[in-house]
């Protein structure tokens, strides 16, 4: 394939851009069905407690309400391991989560919901439930659930350590280690040696639409579910294992969804909904409130982390060691592993240590968040190199440049990078027009951070049919989050040698498509887009063989060029082609069906300037800069989008955002009031540089780039901040917001 | 949210009628408050009176004496898009801009903000710092009082059962004098005040004629530091006499800890916000005529 | 228990009526009984924008405003904005400036930005951040939000010079 392309790398109107600023477009909460009922959720007061006993008779009496579910309602099916798209894990646990049985494990904790004939009504009877609860202490840190006589969340949790069962009941899930090399050693050659230990607060992803879904238990046993969802498979599966169906009874219609950053994987609301349905005979739509998705949502781990590096006098690292503690929440499964891949993903060190700690606690059980794990882990790295370079008197991307893992380089969690773009990223950073300016006035100061997301592949699907006006549609089963629609069809597109208005593409439901994974680990422009080449490349075979019966010759002796299938002199433009496939065998429809590897990890940097107020510690950012190898930007306008977006997602985590914990667990600022994520007056424009290594395991290089751009923003602000109170204090946890600062200001002081 | 009947009256007489009649009843303005409150059931009126139909709260007027008189009910965008609020109390629009975004703005009122009685109420500070007063009316006639007697503890306020609030009544600003709201967020708007400082002074040759600093964020309701700003009269506008009274207004302050920020650094922030409001105010009593 | 409440009022410049509940917003009204969901709902206190709707010339967030106080007003919403087939200019611009990615914000950024851009032609950077203050977006970091306002500002400038 020649790299001199004619779509890719253009800036179209994504193709479903009328419907979203029209008002249009269908998102899940605006479905409303005929004799739809509206549900309500009741969520638990406490953090952790014993449910002794559930009442549902007052609810069930009040005029309006149609059913009433409590974990009660669930098949009664043996507990077993699934593999629902986001690791292996017990079905009690995903069943547990949707609805509490025996105990409630977090405040927000799902225990009973009602449907009735409007919201208000069903609230009304929801408050009508009496729940008897046995209250129990609450653990809400890694440090605390891991103390000696801690409150214990699960008595059927057995620590695994190292990868044996040990029988041991505790909030410790699992520990793991990462070994590569000789540590001691390593620290033994070293001249400089920093070690520190850094904090981060639970954060949430923050997408504006609340979670939703509405489904329909139908007469003939089929479950139909519309919702907003980062996977539809995933749900459909999710659903038929909580309610005990075979999948091919459940059908999901992923409506437009407004954000998910990964908090849109797991499922909450649609086997409820699907039960109280079945109950009444009637579809039942169920939004969660903005605290409902606080309080009974996946946010992203808290972590507690201890990151020790050395390097010698050239400024070669010769060892690195972390270990980190992650909190799940009610269930195991915190992002601690990904942590632990990426924790010193951008260096090439000989001798590494990394123990992982998965730690469950009386707070909502995690989801992803963009990049999950790898933020924590490189605010504690990207600082730790940071101080080094300050002490060894280097530019702190010279140090990075130094040490920079290449193709070849080997991760402590085993695998070997293929080509990867390390370098070039640190190399645009030093290169770039801002890092190169001059900072100017007092209270500034300037940091970068890199950070790596490894990406993933799965199995996705499309078909495409050509229509006889020379236009072609595009069947997939990603869910477009951010323009991806427009992603796979230019990838199509290029492939047929027509537009990208010429591919109209459309997101279908899971009885209309072949699986397709969530959208999510920067896969879909990566993977769905694969799936979009390998079906092109089926109907240009098969349009090929329409010619060659027309020309009387073979397939392959017909060459297509920039949409023109061609032999002999003789000429088809792809529509001239297209309007005769009814004369020549009939319609012509592409699949593609992948599962690819080499998903090419992406790296990302920040510069960025910072300006402390010294008498308030309010932190202004002044620039800021994000870079990110995207392999190839098939769409360049959405591959900085994804960067500007996780670039801000970053400043909010570094700045303000956190769940405020009070000491009985509950989340005291469960509003967009207080979580305070930025607003379009806390931002500067967001400058982006696109670096692009091509990832050579797909077809046009590209790199997924939804996610490493969140892992250098915080520690890049606590390096500028760090030099914008003129050095000596360093800010070790997240978020750092006005108190936090001004309490480094007065420790300086004293 | 719970059942509740809806009233609209279009005279204050009518209204009145309505509260005296509903015990339980809550007022309607912008409803920015109210109905967050509502829908969260901290508050479950049996009847909602809206009372943006009663001329009298839709009032914004200046007497000639040159006072201002806001109606309860009138919206902040009315507030600060008002030519001569502009002119003669700045500090009043430049407050209504910040208090919410511009959608709050087109619904809140800076009468609703007061009795809500937030203690991080934004407008109420500056309102005691610019010597407002309150016209209540009830079932016994109308009473005035002095603003920062209005709010008794969070969320509640001074108003007897049958009894709203009318309108709020500004006096005319004086010579050489100058006003000034101050406040700490995190972000840089849609946030609640972690400190907010009210500041008015009146110079006389180079000293201080009188002060007034209010607090908003430190206390169970909005402060009223009289004695940091009565300490300020007849001392030289210096650096030390402003020091001087800003560490008087952090002192008064009895902040908590909350999510929107700890005691000691409320306090901290007493005393730096109130040094920079009274220097904007002295600023200002400087360009004034 | 009292009835429902007729209410008679303008919706994208057309006589419209409905019956409510005393207790539902306005922002209930135009989904659930008129069906008019390109208005949503992301917090319901006030804090995101994405209800916002314009009220007798004024954005207002319809999450906080009664259905009964739309009686005699006149409301305005997203599925009014393009005049039959024409696209508004900022709607044209946010397409070509890839303004929105989930585009669940992108109704009440739309809103408000027509109302600064009707009151003021040219605003700064710095006053559009301002405006745009109580609208949130999560997905974009606002960067292109921005430019496509202020591109859309300046075509509307040209096309009325």
């Amino acid at each position: 394939m020649s790299t001199n392309y004619r779509v890719i790398g253009t800036r179209p109107i994504r193709h479903d851009g009328a419907d979203k600023v029209t008002g249009r477009a269908l998102y899940g909460a605006d479905i409303n069905l005929a004799g739809m009922l509206h549900g309500y959720v009741l969520r638990s007061p406490h953090a952790h407690a014993i449910i002794k006993r559930i009442d549902t008779a007052k609810a069930r009496a009040l005029d309006g309400v149609k059913a009433v579910v409590t974990a009660a309602d669930f098949p009664v099916t043996p507990d077993r391991i699934v593999d629902l798209g986001e690791g292996e894990t017990p079905l009690s646990c995903i069943r547990g989560n949707v609805l509490a049985s025996g105990k409630v494990l977090y405040r927000g904790h799902a225990v009973a919901a009602v449907a009735a004939i409007n919201t208000h009504i069903a609230e009304e009877a929801v408050k009508l439930i009496e729940v008897e609860y046995e209250v129990l202490p609450a653990v809400l840190t890694a440090p605390e659930a891991m103390a000696e006589g801690a409150s214990i969340l699960h008595d059927t949790l057995k620590t695994k350590e190292l990868g044996e069962q040990t029988g041991r009941v505790s909030n410790v899930a699992e520990h793991f280690r990462h070994t590569m090399g000789d540590v001691a050693k390593g620290f033994a050659d070293a001249t400089v040696i920093v070690e520190r230990t850094f904090d981060t607060a639970t954060v949430h992803q923050g997408y504006i639409e609340p979670h939703n879904a509405t489904a329909l238990w139908n007469n003939d046993g089929r479950v139909h579910v519309w919702c907003s969802t980062q996977g539809s498979f995933v749900v459909r599966d999710t659903i038929a294992c909580v309610l005990d169906l075979p999948v091919s009874q459940v059908k999901v219609t992923p409506m437009e969804i407004g954000g998910g950053f990964g908090g849109k994987i797991p499922v909450y609301l649609e086997p409820v909904a699907a039960l109280l349905s079945k109950m009444s005979g009637r579809p039942v739509k169920i939004v969660m409130s903005r605290k409902d998705v606080f309080e009974g949502s996946g946010p992203t781990p808290g972590s507690h982390t201890r990151v020790k590096m050395g390097v010698n006098a050239e400024g070669k690292i010769t060892a690195a060691e972390a270990t980190l503690a992650f909190e799940a929440g009610a269930y195991p499964g915190a992002m601690v592993g990904p942590a632990a891949m990426t924790v010193f993903a951008a260096y090439d060190v000989a001798n590494v240590t990394i123990d992982g700690y998965d730690v469950v606690v009386n707070k909502p059980s995690t989801a992803a968040y963009r990049a999950p794990g790898a933020p924590n882990a490189a605010f504690a790295t990207e600082q730790v190199v940071d101080e080094i370079a300050e002490k060894l008197g280097m530019d702190p991307i010279d140090l990075r440049l130094k040490n920079a893992a290449k193709e070849g380089t080997r991760r402590a969690d085993g695998p070997k990078f293929r080509k990867i773009g390390c370098v070039e990223v640190l190399q645009a950073m030093k290169a770039s027009e801002h890092y190169r300016s001059e900072l100017g006035g007092p209270n500034r100061g300037r940091g970068v951070a890199v950070g790596f997301w490894f990406n993933v592949g799965l199995p996705s699907s499309v078909t495409i049919s050509v229509n006889a006006d020379g236009t072609v549609n595009l069947v997939e089963g990603s869910t477009d989050i951010g323009g991806t629609r427009t992603s796979i069809a230019m990838q199509a597109a290029e492939v047929l040698g027509i537009t990208a208005e010429q591919v109209r593409p459309t997101v279908v439901d899971t009885d209309s498509v072949g699986f397709t994974g969530v959208t999510g680990g920067s896969r879909t422009t990566f993977a769905t887009g694969m799936a979009a080449y390998e079906a092109a490349q089926d109907v240009v075979r098969q349009m090929k063989e329409r010619a060659a019966k027309i020309w009387e010759t073979t397939a392959d002796a017909v060459a297509l060029d920039a949409g023109v299938f061609s032999h002999e002199g003789k000429q088809f433009t792809f529509a001239e082609l297209a309007e005769k496939l009814g004369s020549t065998g009939g319609p012509v429809v592409g699949r593609g069906a992948v599962n690819p590897r080499g998903a090419g990890g992406s790296f990302a940097g920040v510069v960025v300037d910072v300006e402390v107020d010294p008498e308030t510690g309010k932190t202004t950012i002044l620039r800021f800069t994000s870079v990110q190898d995207a392999g190839k930007a098939i769409h360049p306008s959405y591959v900085e989008g994804q960067m500007q977006g996780g670039s801000v997602q970053g400043i909010g985590w570094a700045l303000n955002e956190e769940y405020y914990m009070n000491t009985e667990g509950t989340m005291t600022n469960s509003s967009l009031l207080d979580y305070r994520m930025p607003t379009a007056l806390d931002l500067p424009m967001i400058e982006t540089i696109i670096v692009e290594v091509p990832n050579p395991s797909h077809p046009f290089g590209v790199r997924g780039v939804g996610e490493a751009n969140i892992v250098p923003p915080t520690p890049a602000i606590a390096n500028a901040l760090y030099r914008a109170l003129g050095g000596g204090v360093r800010l070790t946890r997240l978020p750092m917001n006005p108190p936090a600062v001004m309490r480094a200001v007065w420790s300086k002081a004293n | 949210m719970k059942w509740f009947d809806y009233a609209a009256p279009a005279s204050l007489a009518e209204a009145l009628q309505l509260r005296a009649a509903h015990p339980q009843a809550l007022l309607l303005a912008g409803g920015t408050d109210l109905l967050v409150q509502m829908k969260n059931g901290r508050r479950q009126p049996d009847v909602v009176i809206d009372i943006k139909k009663v001329p009298e709260l839709n009032a914004l007027s200046i007497d000639a004496a040159g006072a201002l008189t806001l109606g309860a009910a009138v919206a902040c965008h009315r507030v600060y898009q008002d030519a001569a609020v502009r002119k003669h109390w700045p500090a009043l629009a430049e407050t209504a801009e910040i208090i919410g975004g511009i959608q709050i703005q087109g619904r809140a009122s800076i009468g609703g903000n007061l009795c809500n009685a937030a203690p991080s109420a934004d407008s109420v500070p500056l309102l005691i710092a610019m010597g407002g007063t309150c016209r209540i009316a009830g079932p016994a006639g109308e009473r005035p009082l002095a603003v920062e007697d209005f709010c008794i503890a969070p969320g509640r306020n001074a108003l007897a059962a049958g009894e709203m609030l009318v309108s709020l009544h500004i006096p005319a600003p004086a010579a050489h004098s100058g006003v000034h709201y101050l406040r700490f967020i995190p972000r840089n708007e849609m946030d609640i005040a972690v400190v907010g400082v009210g500041a008015q002074v009146v110079l006389n040759n180079g000293n201080f004629q009188s002060a007034r600093i209010a607090l908003a964020s430190v206390a169970p309701t909005p402060l009223f530091v009289r004695a940091a700003g009565d300490g300020l009269a007849g001392k030289p506008v210096n650096e030390e006499s402003i020091q001087a009274a800003a560490e008087a207004a952090a002192a008064a302050a009895t902040p908590i800890t909350d999510m929107r920020g700890t005691a000691e650094y409320r306090r901290h922030l007493c005393g730096v916000l109130t040094l920079r409001a009274l220097e904007a105010a002295i600023r200002q009593a400087k360009g004034s005529h | 228990m009292p009835g429902k409440i007729h209410v008679n009022t303008t919706i994208n410049g057309e006589a419209t009526e409905f019956l409510c509940e005393p207790r539902q917003t306005l922002l209930e009204c135009l989904r659930d009984t008129l069906n008019l969901t390109g208005t949503k709902e992301g917090c319901g206190d006030g804090n995101c924008g994405s209800c916002t709707v314009v009220m007798d010339g004024r954005i207002v967030t319809s999450c906080l405003v009664l259905g009964v106080e739309a009686a005699g007003a006149r409301i305005d919403t997203i599925e009014g904005m393009a005049r039959g087939n024409q696209l508004h200019p900022l709607q044209q611009s946010f397409l070509e400036h890839a303004a929105l990615q989930c585009g669940i914000c992108t109704p009440g950024f739309l809103l408000a930005a027509r109302e600064l851009l009707e009151n003021e032609p040219d605003p700064s950077e710095e006053r559009i951040r301002w405006f745009l203050a109580n609208n949130l977006c999560r997905c974009t970091g606002y960067d292109k939000i921005v430019r496509a306002v202020q591109d859309a500002a300046k075509q509307m400038r040209e096309a009325k010079a």
